[in-house]
């Protein structure tokens, strides 16, 4: 079971995403999305739908918006130059600081913009999943904010190679929840958000963090992410002279790559490449590389690509990024991928953590072992593609990685650079 | 008589008879595959309707009891291919209708066309899919409905009464009508307002209502009778089979007689 589309349909399903016209009025990206869930959420669905029609298109909504991301989160976020990582690679590098973000990552733009959207839909308290746990701490920063109670949900595995995220959510007001269910991490998270959800579909509102999930959020994180390749856009534009030859960012869910992509779908000379989890392997639940290696199927609200056994069973995964380990992916991706605008590759565990050490060495940056991977992608294109000009979307910062990192001694090699 | 009528026949029989219908649930497979085939034609010879749950590895609507029972079948084997198989190869007739419950993706795995033809062939008369809203359910309804199998939609209580005219206009068996807004196996009891719920869906449905979700006493079952065409008992049935108790003297005690 796989989709093959024609030239024909390749052609026009670009058109429509760059014209803006995906998702459709059923929240499809082509065949990819829909809204796959209980009957009892589907009315929250409706008004979160209705929700995000209305204040997504309100200047005062978006003024707000703009206000928080220009003074609480810290937008526009820099775009540094990499000589040092250029003269290894051989190629010009240019980095998109998400990690400058307050909380540190990427996820605090979605967080603020949900939140401030929670507030205006009435909603009595939000709920959220985290993997890697910025999301979790971006969403308990921004409820803070707005003045909402917050729970997170979290593996009981993420709970423990995340710690510092964990006492900083509880710091930030937020109750997490350990959860002790399915795999332990991401997507036992998100199950067990929606459980919650569904015992109070009017009041609670669930603050989804990545592009997964069911119609409309796919959409509405994306939208809220978009600020990221619009920045980039302008700042390589101003810093380089040109866009970009190939613009590289890690895909757990897809959050932060959509934010970066998206506006450089319609730039079509613009190579786009998301990096997945290539963990320790090809194997049954070595890897998270769901574009890759995964098949059409429904899981947590979206038909999108899946690892999957034959029975339609959804895979176990591995990463050695909280934040990457996760058997499904933004139906959006899965469409870019099927219609070939955008290269999907995986780097491996340890592929992503020689590159991280390799940033700290040589420019003074611990990138998140998410964000490593994208490093991990880029190093391997630029060793192909010699002179040409590199964007790296660097996701988030790597302090909440030290419990796993203290486990991997830094080399020398990179130390010596 | 369509597959799926069968279903609905059972129902009303046992209205007719003065008592409440009794849809029971067990996922297959759990405690133990070699008990499945014993324990069905144990269910089916007490309850109007035996519903088999395919196990899942993600399900979300799902409390404690059935997220432990889907993953202990799993680890044991049990896929729908099994299922299938088991009761292809079962050399009793159950004395009720069956109905298969799934998420959506075994499903699609397995292939619309392929699964309507199969259940067809083992006696299986409907299906009940969670994750599968009305409006994403076409391409399955249509597959079933060709062999006369039934797909039975769900309302909630946070469904819109104009919304739940259509679902129940839309449904195949039997309407099920989720008491709470919650997952399976809560064991808070039926909340408030219960009985008005089940008379609104009740008058805009042309077909049998069933309640589920935290049934487990039968001062409950009796309550949901006065109100709706019948009652689904899973995880609790779920949790007797786990004890290895007796299924059929549990319905029985359900429906108020002695054991
Ligand atoms: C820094 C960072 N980058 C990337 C991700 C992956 O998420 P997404 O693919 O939605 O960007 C995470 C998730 O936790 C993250 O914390």
């Amino acid at each position: 079971m796989t989709i093959e589309f024609s030239e024909n349909d390749k052609a026009r399903l670009l058109e429509d995403t760059i014209a803006g016209r995906l998702p459709d009025a059923g929240g499809r990206f082509g065949p990819f999305g829909g809204r796959y869930v209980p009957e009892t959420l589907v009315p929250a669905l409706e008004r979160l739908t209705e929700g995000v029609r209305q204040h997504l298109a309100d200047p005062a909504f978006l003024e707000r918006f703009r206000h928080e991301l220009a003074t609480w989160v810290g937008r526009p976020t820099p775009l540094t130059e990499a000589p040092n990582l250029g003269r290894a690679w051989g190629a010009p590098v240019w980095l998109k600081r998400e990690d400058l973000a307050h909380t540190g990552a990427h996820k605090i733009n979605n967080a603020i913009g949900q939140a401030l959207l929670a507030k205006r839909l009435g909603a009595r308290r939000v709920i959220a999943e985290t993997g890697a746990g910025q999301h979790g701490v971006a969403s308990a920063a921004a409820c803070a904010r707005v003045g909402l109670p917050c729970t997170v949900y979290m593996g009981a595995v993420d709970v423990e190679r995340q710690a510092p995220n964990v006492d900083r959510m509880r710091r930030l007001g937020a109750e997490v929840h350990a959860v002790q269910s399915g795999d332990r991490t991401l997507r036992s998270a998100i199950d067990e958000a929606l459980r919650d959800w569904v015992s109070d579909p009017a009041g609670t509102y669930y603050l989804l963090g990545s592009a997964v999930g069911p119609h409309p959020y796919p959409y509405l994180v994306r939208e809220l992410h978009c600020v990221i390749g619009r920045e980039s856009r302008e700042q390589m534009l101003a810093a380089a002279g040109a866009l970009p030859d190939a613009v590289f960012a890690c895909v757990g869910g897809g959050s932060n790559a959509i934010g970066l992509f998206h506006p450089m779908v319609g730039d079509r000379e613009v190579a786009l490449i998301g990096v997945e989890a290539g963990g320790l392997g090809g194997g049954l639940g070595q890897h998270s590389a769901t574009l890759s290696r995964g098949r059409p199927g429904v899981l947590q609200g979206a038909y999108t690509l899946l690892l999957q056994d034959d029975d339609g069973q959804v895979q176990g995964t591995h990463s050695i990024s909280a934040g990457l380990d996760y058997p499904g992916v933004g139906p959006e991706h899965a469409l870019l991928k099927s219609i070939g605008r955008v290269d999907y590759i995986a780097a491996s565990d340890e592929d992503a953590l020689d590159a991280l050490n390799e940033c700290c060495a040589l420019e003074g940056i611990l990138p998140a072992l998410e964000t490593a991977h994208a490093f991990a992608g880029a190093r391997e294109w630029a060793r192909r593609n010699p002179g040409r000009r590199i964007l790296i979307g660097l996701s988030g910062r790597g302090d909440k990685d030290m419990p796993t990192l203290t486990k991997f001694p830094m080399e020398a090699r990179h130390a010596a650079a | 008589m369509q597959p799926h009528e069968r279903i609905t026949d059972s129902l009303r029989q046992a209205n007719a008879a003065g008592r409440p219908g009794l849809v029971a649930f067990l996922t297959a497979g759990h405690p133990s595959p070699a008990g499945f085939l014993p324990a069905l034609q144990a269910i089916a010879a007490e309850a109007d309707v035996v519903e088999i749950g395919v196990p899942f590895s993600d399900p979300m609507a799902d409390g404690m009891t059935i997220q432990r029972a889907s993953q202990s079948a799993i680890a044991q084997g049990v896929s729908l291919r099994w299922i299938f198989e088991q009761l292809g190869g079962r050399d009793f007739e159950p004395e009720a209708p069956l109905l298969l419950m799934s998420y959506l993706n075994p499903l699609l795995n397995f292939g619309y066309e392929r699964l309507a033809a199969r259940a067809a062939e083992v006696g299986v008369c409907g299906f009940i899919v969670p994750d599968l809203p009305l409006e994403e359910s076409a391409p399955l309804r249509d597959a079933l409905e060709a062999q006369g199998v039934g797909l039975v939609q769900m309302v909630t209580p946070a469904t819109p009464l104009a919304r739940a005219k259509v679902l129940c206009e839309a449904s195949r068996g039997f309407v099920y009508a989720v008491t709470m807004t919650g997952i399976t196996g809560g064991s808070r009891g039926l909340p408030e307002g219960v009985a008005e719920y089940l008379d609104r869906v009740s008058g805009v449905s042309p077909l049998p209502v069933c309640a589920g979700f935290g049934i487990r006493e039968p001062a409950q079952v009796r309550l949901i009778g006065e109100h709706a065409a019948g009652a689904v008992v899973g995880s609790a049935l779920v949790e007797v089979l786990e004890e290895g108790a007796d299924p059929g003297v549990f319905l029985r005690g359900l429906r108020g007689k002695a054991a």
